[in-house]
């Protein structure tokens, strides 16, 4: 297992110590996670790939907070993690918007809860900042149900990030797009994530899409009973651009490594 | 009717718009909207054609029955007698059936000249009393009112009212607790027997009860119940559609939108009312369209039994009444009943696609 060279420099934001999850079945407990040690670090972009049924959505809703925790323990910033709350993001893998509401009313429900001392203007600006930053400043007023699945999306990635959360949970959060509007939106959530630096953990099917966005690609073994398999650094600089990062030789050597341990 | 607004066929717009290019938005639409008209239009003749024909054949057959029971009874020349007399089209020996169309329009027409004599009647009453009225008025006294037969158009308005009644009652009891019991799903359990057992209950059975609780509450006020028993007995009978549906819409929230609620610690206040309830609003707006519909339906019956005013005893009163013109009424409050309960059914669709977020089935 390789260590982040810089870990011991760096604060750990997060810190899971003998994690378990087991879900009780008529034939008897079946252990998702045992014993599970990971610490991400602040300012890191984590993926998190494995095979489907590993168990990787269960560890990210466990750090949510919408998922029980069997045995061992999550510290954020020092302090256990019990139940869900804005300080830690979702993105969800559908895009979880009301369908009531404007994409602004969206993101201004959660932006609320957080900032609730402020006045209905700084609320509002702070909205549509980053509704800004994902490329729907002029489709703000829109009704959730008349934008597109990526558009959806991308209101779902200025909710999360409009929460200044601890850290940004991303659940498969481009698997149900198409390979175009998915690279897009790729984009768009590295270049809002540059800027704002928010300590991430994004579970991930897509072998190319991990190495893009993450400083570091964490392998779980597949399930019951899942580990962590391998860990690989990825050392390219930030900010990344597509095109440079798919002509550097290292992508390659990563992305074998990576098929490596998930066709093992 | 949904029948009547389907798409336009690609086909035939796309040959009209080769003829009236300038009219292509149009166009597109046109087609279809004079195919499903035609149809609708061409369904009706044939209702007709079928209706006039069975009112001919079952006025023959009674007419037939009408003569050979005179025959056995009477003879031949009494017979022969019966038989002119039918065949003149006198009243006194009419064969009494189902109407045909145009008796029924007739009847129709009838029955408006009859409003318009009310109306006129009320009117001239209304002069007639104004003065008295002021003065018993500014004494304290009761004004005096009119009490003569209602016309069949304020029957109808009668009905409507009674109507809106009930469905409010419906929406007052059934909304409520439909939200209570969505949310809790102990309170589910302790409501289901319940709505399980009372939902088939038949309006018959309902108007009694409440008969009986409304007689014993109003003991002593000789204030007319009728009307009270009646919209009470529509709310009751009709609000079990909505009860289940708001109850299911609360219970079934969307989990994506639960988990929403979580990551953002929502309160239990804005968790109801800004995500539980608006994802609710769709089926809880089906469910009123239901209890609209079943309120209108059963609100015949219990007209008719309670022998409050409106459409029911208005069907009732013609059927005891038994006179020539009778059947042919009925028919035409039957049509009067339906149309409004389609326009009912269309104004809570509206109402429906104009508060929720997804489209209503038409």
């Amino acid at each position: 297992m390789s260590q982040n060279p810089n870990s011991s420099l760096r604060d750990v934001v997060l810190n899971m110590r003998d994690l378990t999850k087991i879900y009780p079945t008529p034939k008897g407990d079946y252990v998702v996670l045992e014993d599970l040690q990971l610490q991400i670090m602040k300012e890191e972009f984590v993926s998190i790939i494995g095979h489907s049924g590993c168990g990787k959505t269960t560890l990210l809703t466990m750090i949510a907070g919408l998922n029980d925790i069997s045995g061992g323990d999550i510290l954020l910033n020092e302090f256990p993690v019990s139940g869900p709350g804005p300080d830690r993001g979702v993105i969800f893998q559908s895009p979880s918007l009301l369908p009531w509401m404007t994409a602004l009313e969206n993101v201004l429900l959660g932006v609320k809860q957080v900032f609730p001392q402020a006045s209905k203007k700084e609320l509002k600006d702070i909205c549509a900042y980053y509704l800004d930053k994902v490329g729907l400043g002029n489709a703000m007023d829109k009704r959730a149900t008349d934008l597109s699945q990526g558009m959806q999306q991308r209101v779902g990635i200025a909710r999360a990030f409009a929460l200044r959360p601890k850290i940004l949970l991303l659940d498969e959060p481009f698997g149900m797009l198409d390979s175009l509007t998915k690279a897009e939106l790729q984009d768009v959530l590295l270049e809002i994530w540059d800027k704002e630096k928010i300590t991430a953990i994004q579970i991930t099917h897509d072998v190319d899409e991990a190495i893009f966005l993450a400083d570091r690609v964490i392998m779980m073994t597949s399930g019951p009973r899942a580990q962590i398999g391998d860990i690989l650094d990825i050392g390219f600089e930030r900010p990344r651009a597509r095109k440079e990062i798919l002509n550097h030789p290292d992508y390659y050597t990563y992305r074998k490594h990576l098929i490596d341990f998930l066709e093992h | 009717m949904s029948q009547t607004t389907t798409a336009p066929t690609p086909a035939k717009s796309a040959s009209l718009t080769r003829f009236l290019p300038s009219l292509s938005g149009m166009g597109a639409k046109l087609p279809g909207m004079a195919k499903s008209a035609g149809i609708t239009l061409a369904s009706m003749l044939l209702f007709l054609l079928v209706w006039q024909l069975s009112a001919t054949y079952l006025y023959n057959v009674e007419a037939k029955s009408r003569i050979d029971r005179v025959m056995t009874e009477q003879g031949a020349a009494e017979a022969e007698k019966m038989k002119a007399c039918i065949a003149s089209g006198d009243i006194s020996c009419k064969p009494n059936t189902l109407p045909s169309p145009s008796e029924v329009v007739k009847a129709s027409s009838l029955l408006l000249a009859d409003h318009r004599v009310i109306s006129a009647d009320k009117a001239a009453f209304k002069a007639k009393t104004a003065a008295v009225n002021a003065q018993r008025k500014a004494q304290g006294l009761d004004l005096i009112t009119y009490t003569g037969r209602p016309s069949f158009v304020d029957q109808i308005f009668t009905s409507l009212k009674t109507v809106a009644v009930g469905f409010l009652i419906a929406l007052f009891i059934a909304v409520p607790i439909g939200i209570i019991i969505g949310l809790n799903e102990n309170l589910r359990t302790a409501f289901n027997w319940f709505i399980q057992v009372f939902k088939p209950v038949s309006p018959v059975v309902w108007l009694l009860l409440v008969f009986m609780i409304v007689k014993t509450l109003t003991l002593g006020s000789d204030s007319d119940t009728s009307f009270l028993i009646s919209a009470v007995s529509v709310g009751l009978c009709s609000m079990w559609a909505t009860l289940v549906n708001t109850s299911v819409g609360v219970s079934s929230v969307n989990q994506d939108y639960l988990n929403v609620a979580k990551v953002l610690k929502l309160g239990i206040g804005k968790k109801i009312f800004k995500v539980i309830l608006p994802s609710a609003i769709p089926l809880i707006f089906t469910g009123l369209r239901i209890t609209v519909s079943v309120a209108w339906m059963v609100l015949i019956a219990i007209e008719l039994l309670a022998q409050s005013p409106g459409l029911g005893s208005f069907v009732w009163e013609e059927f005891q009444n038994g006179a020539n013109d009778s059947n042919a009424k009925i028919i035409v409050a039957m049509f009067v009943i339906g149309f409004i309960g389609f326009l009912l059914d269309r104004v809570m669709y509206y109402i429906q696609q104009s508060v929720s977020f997804e489209k209503a089935l038409a």
